[in-house]
C-alpha cells in the first residue's frame, strides 16, 4: 500500500468504526439502565437508545464496518428484549438476581477453572498443537488433586500431584500428536475418554461407593485484610480463592512470556512457521512437547481448583464439559491470554447469572446455561471478528 | 484434475481390484487389507491395555474379560450353552443389539461427515434434538394409525437432527466456521434445551409423573412403539430398530457409492478446491452432508425412544455419551458402512457386557464400566495414529480424516491452514 493511501484512509474508516462501537455501547446501556442499581421502570428510554444504536449499526455496516455494525444491531435487539424482561419483573426479583457483589464473586468462581484451562490451550496451540483434550487433563487434575490432598494430608501436595497427572496425560497427547503425527483432534478425544476411564476407575478402586473423604485439606481463600469488610468489594473480591488470584496473575505473566521474551518468541515461531524455526536451529519438537505438557499442567490446575479448591470432593466427570468451554474461550479470546481472560469472565458471568436466574425461575435459568455456547457459536461464525489460529496449529511437523 | 480423472480414480478405489496395476488400485487394495487387520489389531491392543490396568489393580484380566463376554450374551451363539444360562444369554444378547442400534446410526452420522472431510462431533446434539422430536410426536397425536405414527415420529426426529446439524453445515459453508467447534457448541445448547423441555415447568414436562422423581417427558403411546420380535416386550426384548439401523447402513453405502451426492461428498472431502474447480459447490455439499448426518443421528434417537426407552428424563439428556461413542465407532469402522456396523456391535457388546446387572461378582461392576471408557480411549488414540500410518502408506488422502485441508508436511502458511476452530 502506498504512503498516500495509508495516510488518507484511516480517518473515515475510524469514524465508522467508532460509531459502530458507540452503537454497541448504547445498546448495552439500553439494557443496563433497566436493572439495579438504576432500574428505570419504563421501556421508553431503552427503546430510544436501542433505536439510536440500530441506526448507528446500520450506518456503519453500510459504510464497510459490517461485523461491528451487525453486532451493534444484534445487541440493541437483545437489549430491548432484556429491558422488556426487566420491566415485567418485580423489583424484588431484580434485586435478588442482580446483587452485583455476589455476582462478581460467583463470576470469579466459575471463571477460575476455565481460565487455567484456556491459558493452557493458548500455550499449546501457540506452539502448533491443537489440544481438544483439555477436558481430560482437567479431569485428571481434579481427581488426582483430591487423591494427593487426601493421601499426603495437604492441599499443596494435592495441587502438585494434580499438576503431575495433567503433565503425564498431556505427554501422551504430545507423543501421539508430535511424534506419531496423529490427527490431533482425534487423539484429543482419545485423551478425554482415557481420562474419564482412569479417573472413574481409580475413584472406584480407591474410595469405593462412598466417594472421596469429607475432610480433604482444601486450597484456602485469600482474605484481603483491608477490604474484606468493605461492602461491595468485601463480598466481591475480599474472600476469593488463592487459585483465582494465581490464575489472574498468570494472565499478564503469560502475556509477558509469550510476547516479550525469547522463549515466547520461540514458542510462537514454532506454531507459526515451524520450518523457518527449524532452519534457525530451534528444536521444534522439543518446544512443542514442552508447550503441550505445560498446557496439561495448567488444565490440571483448573481441575484441581474445582475439586481441592471449591467442592472438596471428586465425582465422576465432574469437569462436565468445562474443558470444551475453555477451548471455546481460547478461540473467542483469539489465542491470546488477555482474550482468554475476557472470554472466561464472560462465560463465568453467564454461569453466575444462570445460577441467579435459576433461583428465581428454574426454567429460564436452564436456558441461561446455554447462553455462553450460543455466544461462542455467534463469535465463531464471525460476527465478532474472525479469529485466526496460529498458522501451523494442528499440523504435525515433519523434518525434511 | 478433470472430473473424468477423478471419477476413474474413485471408481478404481472403490472396486479394490488388486490385479490392476495402476497405483490407485494398488492403494485401494492396501486399504482393503489394512481396513480389516488394523481395526482388529487396534481393538486387541486396546483390550490388552485395559487388561494391564485391571492387572495392576490386583484383578485378573482374563476372568474380567470372560465375565464381560458372558455379560454381552454372545455366548448365546455357542450351542453348548443351555437351560437358564441360555435364557440369560438371550436376554443379554438382546440388550447388546439394542445398544448397538443407536451406536450404528450415530456412527454413520459421524462417518458420512468424515467422508466429506468434516468432523461431526455434534452427534450428541443431533441425537438429543431427534429424541426430543421423537418423544414429542410419539407421546402426542394419540389415536393415529400405528404405522403412520411410527413413521411420523422417525421422520420428525430425522428432521430435527438434520436441522440441528444443518446449522453447523450452513455456518461452515457461509462463514467458514470450523465444524469441530460449532458442533461442540451445538451439543451443549441441545443438552440444555433438552433439560429445559423436560424439566419442571418445561414445555414437554409430564405432569402425570410423581413430582419427587427426575423430571421426565410424557410416555410414548402404544401405537407409536416399535414391535418387539425377540424376547418379551415387558422384559425389554429386542425391537425391530436394529433392522432399521442396518437398513440405513445399506442406505449409507449406496449414498456414498452410487449417488451424485455421495460422489460430490467424496470429491469435496478429497480436495475441496479441486471439487470447486470441477464445478461442484463445496459449501452446498457440506450443508447437504451435514443435513444427512443429522438425520442419521436423529433417527438413532427415535429408534431408542420408540424401541425401548419410551420417555426421556432430564438426566438421560445430560448423561448420554452416545455422541462420543459414535465417534469411536466411526473411527474404528474406518467410516465404511460395514466397518461401522461391526464396530457398533463391538461397542454395543462392550457397553452391555460391562453394565452393572450382567457382571458376576468376581469383580466390582463399577470398575468394569470405567474399563469401557479406557478401552474406548485407547482405541481412539490408536486410531488417531493409524489414520496417519495409512496416510503415509498412500501418500494420499483417501481416508476421510486426512482430508482436513492439511498438507502432510507443515509450514505452508496462510490463515486457512489450521482451519478456523
Amino acid at each position: 500500500m502506498s504512503v498516500r493511501a495509508s495516510a488518507t484512509l484511516p480517518s473515515p474508516a475510524v469514524s465508522r468504526r467508532q460509531i459502530a462501537i458507540a452503537g454497541i455501547i448504547l445498546g448495552a446501556i439500553a439494557w443496563v439502565i433497566t436493572i439495579p442499581p438504576i432500574h428505570v421502570r419504563s421501556l421508553v428510554p431503552s427503546i430510544i437508545l436501542a433505536v439510536i444504536a440500530v441506526c448507528a449499526g446500520a450506518w456503519s455496516a453500510a459504510g464497510g464496518e459490517r461485523k461491528l455494525g451487525i453486532e451493534a444491531i444484534v445487541l440493541a435487539v437483545l437489549a430491548v428484549a432484556g429491558a422488556e424482561a426487566s420491566a415485567h419483573s418485580a423489583l424484588g426479583t431484580l434485586e435478588s438476581v442482580f446483587t452485583w457483589s455476589a455476582l462478581v464473586a460467583a463470576t470469579l468462581r466459575y471463571m477460575t477453572p476455565l481460565l487455567f484451562a484456556a491459558l493452557g490451550g493458548v500455550i499449546s496451540e501457540s506452539s502448533g498443537v491443537t489440544n481438544i483434550g483439555l477436558e481430560g487433563m482437567m479431569l485428571m487434575g481434579a481427581f488426582w488433586g483430591i487423591y494427593g490432598a487426601d493421601l499426603l494430608h495437604s492441599w499443596v501436595w494435592g495441587v502438585i500431584v494434580a499438576m503431575i497427572s495433567g503433565a503425564v496425560l498431556a505427554a501422551v497427547h504430545a507423543f501421539f500428536s508430535i511424534h506419531l503425527r496423529a490427527d490431533q483432534i482425534v487423539s484429543g478425544f482419545g485423551i478425554i475418554f482415557l481420562a474419564l476411564g482412569i479417573t472413574g476407575y481409580f475413584l472406584e478402586y480407591h474410595y469405593g461407593p462412598n466417594g472421596t473423604p469429607l475432610n480433604i485439606s482444601m486450597i484456602p481463600n485469600v482474605k484481603l485484610p483491608l477490604i474484606q469488610h468493605v461492602g461491595f468489594f468485601g463480598i466481591a473480591i475480599g474472600d476469593a480463592n488463592l487459585m483465582t488470584w494465581i490464575g489472574l496473575a498468570l494472565v499478564p505473566a503469560l502475556t509477558f512470556f509469550l510476547f516479550h521474551t525469547r522463549g515466547g518468541l520461540r514458542l510462537r515461531s514454532v506454531g507459526e512457521k515451524p520450518r523457518a524455526a527449524d532452519t534457525l536451529g530451534l528444536p521444534v519438537l522439543r518446544i512443542r512437547y514442552a508447550a503441550v505438557i505445560a498446557s496439561g499442567v495448567l488444565a490440571a490446575l483448573g481441575g484441581a481448583y474445582l475439586s481441592v479448591g471449591f467442592v472438596g470432593s471428586f465425582s465422576n466427570d465432574m469437569t462436565n464439559g468445562r474443558g470444551f468451554i475453555a477451548l471455546a474461550a481460547m478461540i473467542f479470546g483469539k489465542w491470546k491470554p488477555w482474550g482468554a481472560l475476557w472470554a472466561t469472565l464472560l462465560f463465568g458471568f453467564g454461569s453466575a447469572m444462570a445460577d441467579r436466574v435459576s433461583s428465581v425461575n428454574p426454567t429460564l435459568g436452564t436456558l441461561f446455561e446455554a447462553l455462553p455456547y450460543v455466544v461462542t457459536l455467534i463469535a465463531v461464525a464471525g460476527l465478532v471478528g474472525r479469529s485466526r489460529p496460529p498458522a501451523a496449529d494442528g499440523i504435525p511437523y515433519v523434518r525434511e | 484434475m478433470s472430473t473424468l480423472d477423478e471419477e476413474l480414480q474413485a471408481e478404481a478405489e472403490e472396486s479394490g481390484a488388486a490385479a490392476a496395476r495402476s497405483p490407485a488400485s494398488l492403494t485401494a487394495f492396501r486399504r482393503g487389507l489394512s481396513g480389516v487387520t488394523i481395526p482388529i489389531l487396534t481393538a486387541i491392543l486396546a483390550f490388552i491395555g485395559g487388561g494391564l490396568i485391571v492387572l495392576a489393580t490386583g484383578h485378573n484380566p482374563l476372568t474380567t474379560y470372560s465375565s464381560i463376554f458372558d455379560g454381552t450374551g454372545l455366548n448365546w451363539l455357542f450351542p453348548w450353552v443351555s437351560g437358564s444360562e441360555r435364557a440369560t444369554a438371550a436376554g443379554n444378547l438382546q440388550q447388546t443389539l439394542i445398544q448397538a442400534t443407536p451406536l450404528l446410526m450415530v456412527g454413520l452420522a459421524v462417518a458420512f461427515a468424515f467422508r466429506a472431510g468434516m468432523f461431526n462431533i455434534g452427534g450428541q446434539g443431533q441425537y438429543t434434538l431427534g429424541g426430543i422430536a421423537a418423544v414429542w410426536v410419539g407421546s402426542s397425536f394419540r389415536g393415529m394409525e400405528p404405522v403412520l405414527h411410527v413413521l411420523f415420529a422417525i421422520v420428525a426426529a430425522a428432521a430435527a437432527g438434520g436441522a440441528w446439524a444443518g446449522i453447523a453445515g450452513v455456518l461452515k459453508a457461509v462463514t467458514g466456521a470450523n465444524e469441530v467447534i460449532t458442533t461442540i457448541m451445538l451439543n451443549w445448547v441441545a443438552i440444555w434445551f433438552g433439560v429445559y423441555c423436560f424439566q419442571l415447568g418445561g414445555p414437554l414436562h409430564s405432569s402425570a409423573h410423581d413430582m419427587t422423581t427426575t423430571p421426565v417427558s410424557n410416555t410414548v403411546v402404544n401405537g407409536a412403539k416399535l414391535p418387539v420380535f425377540w424376547g418379551s416386550a415387558a422384559l425389554q426384548g429386542l425391537d425391530v430398530g436394529i433392522f432399521i439401523a442396518i437398513g440405513f447402513a445399506f442406505v449409507f453405502a449406496i449414498l456414498i457409492k452410487r449417488t451424485r451426492l455421495g460422489y460430490e461428498a467424496r470429491a469435496v472431502g478429497f480436495n475441496p478446491d479441486a471439487a470447486e474447480t470441477a464445478g461442484m459447490s463445496a459449501g452446498r455439499t457440506w450443508i447437504r452432508v451435514m443435513l444427512i448426518c443429522g438425520a442419521f443421528a436423529g433417527i438413532a434417537a427415535s429408534l431408542d425412544i420408540l424401541g425401548w426407552k419410551f420417555d426421556l428424563f432430564t438426566n438421560d439428556v445430560q448423561t448420554s455419551q452416545i455422541g462420543a461413542y459414535g465417534i469411536a465407532v466411526a473411527l474404528l469402522g474406518r467410516n465404511t458402512a460395514s466397518g461401522t456396523t461391526v464396530a457398533a456391535l463391538l461397542f454395543g457388546a462392550l457397553l452391555t457386557g460391562t453394565s452393572n446387572r450382567n457382571i458376576n461378582l468376581s469383580i466390582d461392576p463399577t470398575l468394569v464400566q470405567y474399563l469401557t471408557f479406557m478401552i474406548e480411549g485407547l482405541i481412539v488414540l490408536l486410531v488417531s495414529t493409524d489414520v496417519i500410518t495409512l496416510r503415509l502408506i498412500k501418500g494420499g488422502r483417501q481416508l476421510g480424516l486426512a482430508v482436513r485441508r492439511r498438507p502432510a508436511a507443515a509450514a505452508a502458511p496462510g490463515p486457512d491452514q489450521g482451519g478456523e476452530k
